[in-house]
């Protein structure tokens, strides 16, 4: 076998939709990517956008944040908050030079279980096709950029 | 005028010149141009395939590459043809691997070919390209009372479709209706008539064509219309041996549909090949279509 | 008050469980290999691996490690929290530990199911192991809250299911509402002529039923109604029911029917008669219907759409009179503490397999049409005819799986469709006995008490079985025999040869599939359904009742296809479910709240239109905002949201979480000192 790049992508997936989602994939025996490591939080709402810069400092290559569709979130509209934040991450993303493609909002339904399969083969793909993100050199530019991300880890709201 | 490659196949050069002829006279008077390929090859037709699977392709391939060149879509006026064409660009666009094999063959010949371009039937040209609506603004000459059974056949709905898009299309009766017609709810229209079968089974073909036959006769039919050179000589031309066979008495006209489009749309009866027929259309063309038969 | 401690103890004693899950995890993952490395890892105490960790011995390896080598925290590696997080907090608090002192790391649905690499998969093991590690050793104890349970009742669906649940718990004594979306309870029973096995008439066994629970004291009725939101949870459900207008009023009608007979227009019965018959403009799906109030059809009224007309109300009866065109439609608003879910199938639409000319050819009729057709007091008086009403087939096929286990349609099997399809042949031999009739089966499949046995009888009183798929329906003659017949064409598997056998009648037995919009429901109650459409229960085979929403239940064909012994069975399961809850009277909720550390806060206020429950307050005279407990659900949001940080989530803080990133990407860390959080 070719030694090809397995990136390592984490997931943020809320408690009602999307972690069940992938419960059922799972339970379905769909088979794919095992490349994306779930974190359950209670909803797509929860998440920070510092939990995602964490992520990618921490050594991954990709987040995946999913949650249910627009109108079925669990709680409401948790998912449109998320939805929000995540439009000013990626701006602030694309200018750290992270590309696109690393951090992902997708939506999945309990009953979606081959969708999420299907959109995680994707990500992983097209991660695969960018390599390693490499955070230290691609966005501190070295070691002496430590404390731009260091502000940019100041959790903002949206 | 929208253009596209035409590949007319080794029938239509000889033995079912009237469709060919039709094909093209039709289309240019509803606005499109069938440009034949200049150095076209045969495409394997139903044997070549389980010879040698990789050679048929890279055939095929060649004529794919060619349309290719001039950037145009491929279209087949047979069945097989088509079928063979279709499943090649699909397989050729779907493995690497393949492709890499047939394009180093195609370098012979200083060609190569990358997928770019579809494949059609030319009764996809009538339907999707042309639509009914436009063809029954042209017509002149309708139909009337000619009740028209539309044979698919077997090969023109399966490669792309499937479900009931296959089980139960409706795209030739609505050409024959606009053609002003009657249609036939023919229910053997999507049987295979035994085209490959003459050769290796000629009884079980025999019986194959009685069959469609007995049908259209049942459903009270003056002529079947065909897509298909194939069917069209299975129908046909094996009459008198399926009358031998089993002793009925078969005398049913089979004729491509671009032959009736081309008569309803007021082409010379020769300008689309009829006379040329070996059970002859004539005796329908007396009562239905006075105008244009004298 | 702030639980989020920034520099915990980094002494925690955590016991570290692999399970091998029989083979479904072993087999991908290598359960030794991650339970060694697991060893290794700071703060593990002791970490083992084990075939079935929820098993009692499983369970009883986490309690006496937690005893005896004094665990402060515990990690299960193994199936989804969804699964079995309820069994391995209990096992801990067993053993003396709060039970928020556990995580659960999921290799099983998320790993070992997914993938066949079994490099990738121990890794993917290892990462989400220590990311539990990581993570635990921050958690803190923390209570359970209790929430009282209302002990009434919503019961969605009023076919044989939905009506013994209802009947279960009235009995019991407790209030149930039973909405039903028709004008009349029974559902598909009531249309059905006689159920198999024993052919007792499904009227028969049915009306009683229905009428107890028209009848019910604690049961409220709620037919020709629809559920359109639902709000809270467990034990304090709010639900709008919008009662569709009947024009109607049922407080004066006695159910006399004088309406429907004077109405002067009919028009087809596409629902209960399935399109075999038709009915009044102002109509009773059936006489027997429960309850006995018509209901006019608004789009066919003359009066509605024309302005002309009010027969029934010139001849209805009563004083006042009970037609009232000016009737809205109502939305009711209800409390309940439990939802019992029973909604039902409906059945696959014939038509999508054209080859078999349901819709085309007149003489191939779908189940349901022939139950009516069959039934004594249906479409033909209970009279086997053809289309034109009078014609008596000679001879009938029967296509079973017409839709099920096929794979451009359905694969699963429908279950109940050969025992029907054997009930047919029976009813058409009893009722023109020179018949013959073709029961086209792929497998036989009669699982089921006294079902083998009918298939038996069935042989005997002389059916033809054909093994084989049927490829066509066609009214191609192709030899006098054939002509004005239709022809089954089909490959006769236990002969070797292909069949075309000309028949008068064709009947389709088609799959049970779930509702159309059974996904909309599944969202609307927040419980999920599979691909195919149907609820997930909580457990295939533990639990087929519950669903992962706690306080929802669901019973009969919505959650797969089934018979009516079946539905009843889990009907009355899901009820018992409910008692068992509304007898306890309070249940523990997930303390997953969020609180906020009112000195730190700045009284900037972001979070305050956060919350979509309202759940946080602002004091202006102090100048902070509160979250009010009960009101609160735990999302998060506003945790994410606050820019001091001040905002905590329990058992979500951000300390956890970030510690759980960091676990979770062990392998990948860049190798530097430890960034701080
Ligand atoms: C042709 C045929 C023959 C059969 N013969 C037999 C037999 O002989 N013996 C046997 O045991 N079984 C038989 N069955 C199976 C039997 O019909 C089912 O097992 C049974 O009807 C299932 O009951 P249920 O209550 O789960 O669903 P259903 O009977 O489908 O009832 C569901 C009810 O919920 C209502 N509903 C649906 N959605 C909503 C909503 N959103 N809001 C409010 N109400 C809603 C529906 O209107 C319906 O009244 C047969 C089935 C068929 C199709
Ligand atoms: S179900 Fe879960 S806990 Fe039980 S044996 Fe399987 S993986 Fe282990
Ligand atoms: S006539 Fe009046 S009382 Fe009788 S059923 Fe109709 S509405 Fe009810
Ligand atoms: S008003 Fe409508 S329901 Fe009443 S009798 Fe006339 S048509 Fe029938
Ligand atoms: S966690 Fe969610 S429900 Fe609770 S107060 Fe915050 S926003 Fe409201
Ligand atoms: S609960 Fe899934 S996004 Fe809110």
């Amino acid at each position: 076998m070719s030694e090809q790049f397995e990136p390592v992508i984490v997931g943020f997936l809320c408690n009602w939709c999307s972690y069940r989602a992938a419960d059922l994939a799972g339970t379905a025996r769909i088979h794919y990517a095992p490349n994306m490591r779930p974190i359950r939080v209670m909803c797509s709402g929860r998440i920070d956008p510092q939990f995602v810069l964490k992520a990618l400092r921490e050594g991954a290559d990709g987040v995946m944040i999913a949650g249910c569709h627009p109108g079925e979130c669990h709680y409401v509209s948790g998912n449109i908050k998320a939805l929000r934040r995540f439009i000013l991450l990626k701006a602030m993303l694309r200018q750290f030079g992270v590309e696109e493609a690393r951090v992902q909002l997708v939506w999945a339904s309990a009953s979606e279980g081959i969708i999420l399969a299907a959109k995680v083969n994707k990500m992983t793909e097209e991660i695969r096709a960018l390599g390693p993100l490499n955070w230290q050199e691609t966005v501190l530019g070295g070691n002496n950029g430590y404390k731009v991300a260091q502000a940019a880890l100041v959790p903002e709201e949206v | 005028m929208k253009k596209f490659a035409y590949f007319p196949g080794c029938s239509l050069e000889k033995l079912a010149q009237s469709y060919n002829n039709s094909s093209v006279e039709t289309t240019r008077l509803l606005g499109v141009e069938l440009q034949e390929l200049e150095d076209w090859n045969c495409c394997g037709a139903t044997t070549y395939f389980h010879v040698d699977q990789l050679l048929a392709y890279t055939l095929v391939a060649r004529n794919l590459a060619m349309a290719e060149k001039e950037g145009l879509d491929l279209v087949a006026p047979c069945s097989a043809c088509y079928k063979n064409a279709y499943f090649t660009n699909k397989y050729i666009k779907e493995d690497p691997d393949l492709a890499e094999h047939i394009n180093y063959a195609l370098e012979e010949d200083d060609l190569q070919f990358n997928g770019t371009i579809n494949v059609h039937h030319v009764i996809e040209i009538f339907v999707n390209e042309i639509g009914v609506e436009k063809i029954k603004s042209k017509i002149t000459n309708p139909l009337e009372g000619l009740r028209v059974a539309p044979y698919y056949g077997c090969q023109i709905v399966r490669p792309k479709h499937n479900g009931t898009d296959a089980e139960n299309p409706h795209f030739f009766e609505e050409l024959v209706s606009a053609m002003g017609a009657d249609t036939v709810d023919y229910p053997e229209r999507l049987r295979c008539c035994g085209a490959s079968l003459i050769m290796t089974s000629r009884h079980a073909a025999l019986n194959m064509v009685r069959t469609l036959l007995q049908s259209a006769v049942d459903c009270e039919t003056n002529v079947i219309a065909t897509a298909c050179p194939l069917c069209q000589v299975n129908l046909e031309c094996y009459q008198p041996q399926v009358n031998e066979e089993f002793g009925t008495n078969f005398n049913m006209p089979v004729l491509y549909f671009t032959q009736l489009l081309g008569l309803a749309m007021g082409l010379p009866p020769k300008k689309v090949g009829i006379g040329s027929e070996l059970v002859s259309a004539a005796p329908i063309f007396d009562k239905y279509l006075k105008r244009t038969v004298r | 008050m702030s639980e989020e401690q920034k520099h915990p103890e980094q002494n925690e004693r955590v016991g570290v469980y692999i399970c091998h899950c029989g083979t479904n995890i072993a087999n991908v993952v290598d359960v030794e290999d991650v339970a060694e490395w697991a060893g290794k890892q700071p703060n593990v105490e002791i970490a083992r691996e084990y075939k079935f960790m929820c098993s009692s011995l499983g369970q009883d390896l986490i309690e006496e490690d937690i005893r005896e080598k004094g665990l402060t925290r515990v990690v299960v590696s193994s199936c989804s929290p969804h699964m079995h997080e309820k069994t391995f907090r209990t096992a801990c608090e067993r053993g003396g530990l709060n039970p928020f002192l556990f995580e659960m790391a999921n290799i099983r649905e998320h790993d070992s199911w997914i993938t066949n690499d079994k490099v990738a998969a121990t890794q993917k093991a290892k990462a989400l192991t220590n990311a539990a590690i990581e993570r635990v050793v921050h958690h803190q104890p923390l209570e359970q809250l209790p929430v009282e349970i209302n002990p009434n009742t919503l019961v969605v669906g009023g076919g044989i299911a939905g009506i013994t649940a209802a009947l279960e718990l009235a009995n019991g004594g407790h209030h149930v509402y039973l909405v039903e979306r028709e004008p009349s309870i029974g559902g598909h029973m009531a249309q059905l002529d006689k159920t198999f096995p024993t052919l007792d008439c499904s009227a028969c066994i049915l009306t009683p039923k229905m009428v107890d629970a028209g009848q019910h004291p604690n049961i409220t009725l709620l037919t020709w109604s629809e559920v359109e939101k639902v709000d809270g949870y467990i034990g304090n459900f709010t639900v709008s029911v919008r009662k569709k207008a009947r024009y109607i009023n049922e407080d004066h009608c006695t159910g006399c029917g004088i309406c429907i007979e004077k109405c002067p227009f009919k028009v087809i019965d596409d629902v209960f008669e399935v399109g075999m018959g038709e009915r009044k403009v102002v109509y009773r799906p059936f006489p027997q219907a429960v309850p006995k109030f018509p209901v006019i059809d608004k789009e066919n009224c003359v009066y509605f759409q024309r302005g002309k007309c009010k027969a029934c109300q010139i001849f209805c009866p009563t004083e006042p009179n009970s037609i009232d065109f000016e009737q809205e439609d109502e939305i009711l608003s209800i409390s309940v503490g439990n939802i019992i879910l029973a909604t039902g199938f409906q059945l696959f639409d014939t038509a999508k397999i054209p080859q078999y000319g349901y819709g085309r050819l007149p003489n191939v009729f779908t189940s349901l049409e022939f139950e009516r057709m069959v039934n004594a007091s249906g479409p033909t008086d209970g009279k086997i005819v053809l289309r034109d009403k009078q014609t008596e087939p000679k001879t009938v096929a029967i296509i079973h799986c017409v839709g099920s286990r096929d794979e451009n349609y359905h694969k699963y099997c429908s279950k109940i469709c050969c025992m029907y399809s054997l009930k047919f042949a029976h009813l058409v031999h009893e009722r023109i006995p020179d018949a013959d009739v073709y029961n086209c089966y792929i497998d036989m499949r009669t699982p089921g008490k006294g079902y083998e046995e009918f298939y038996h009888r069935l042989l005997e009183e002389g059916t033809h079985f054909i093994r084989g798929k049927v490829a066509e329906v066609t009214n191609a003659a192709r030899i006098p025999e054939e002509k004005g017949k239709l022809i089954v064409q089909v490959e006769d598997t236990l002969i070797g040869r292909q069949r075309r056998i000309p028949v008068d009648m064709v009947l389709l037995s088609p799959a049970m599939e779930a509702q159309p919009d059974s996904k909309e429901i599944s969202q609307l109650f927040k419980m999920g359904c599979d691909f195919d459409g149907f609820f997930t229960e909580r457990h295939p085979k533990l639990d087929p009742v519950a669903t992962m929403t706690e306080g929802i239940f669901i019973a009969g064909a919505c959650q797969g296809p089934k018979d009516v012994p079946d539905s009843v069975a889990q009907g009355a399961a899901a009820s018992a479910r409910v008692a068992g809850l509304i007898n306890i009277g309070t249940v523990m909720m997930e303390p997953v709240r969020a609180s906020i550390n009112q000195d730190d806060c700045s009284g900037c206020r972001i979070c305050n239109n956060m919350c979509p429950y309202n759940a946080i307050i602002f004091h202006e005279d102090r100048h902070v905002s509160e979250v009010i407990t009960a009101l609160c659900q735990g999302c998060g949001t506003c945790v994410a949201a606050c820019p001091s940080g001040i905002i905590s989530g329990a058992h979500f803080t951000n300390i956890q979480l970030l510690s759980q990133i960091e676990g979770i990407l062990w392998d990948v860390r860049p190798a530097k000192e430890k960034v701080p959080a």
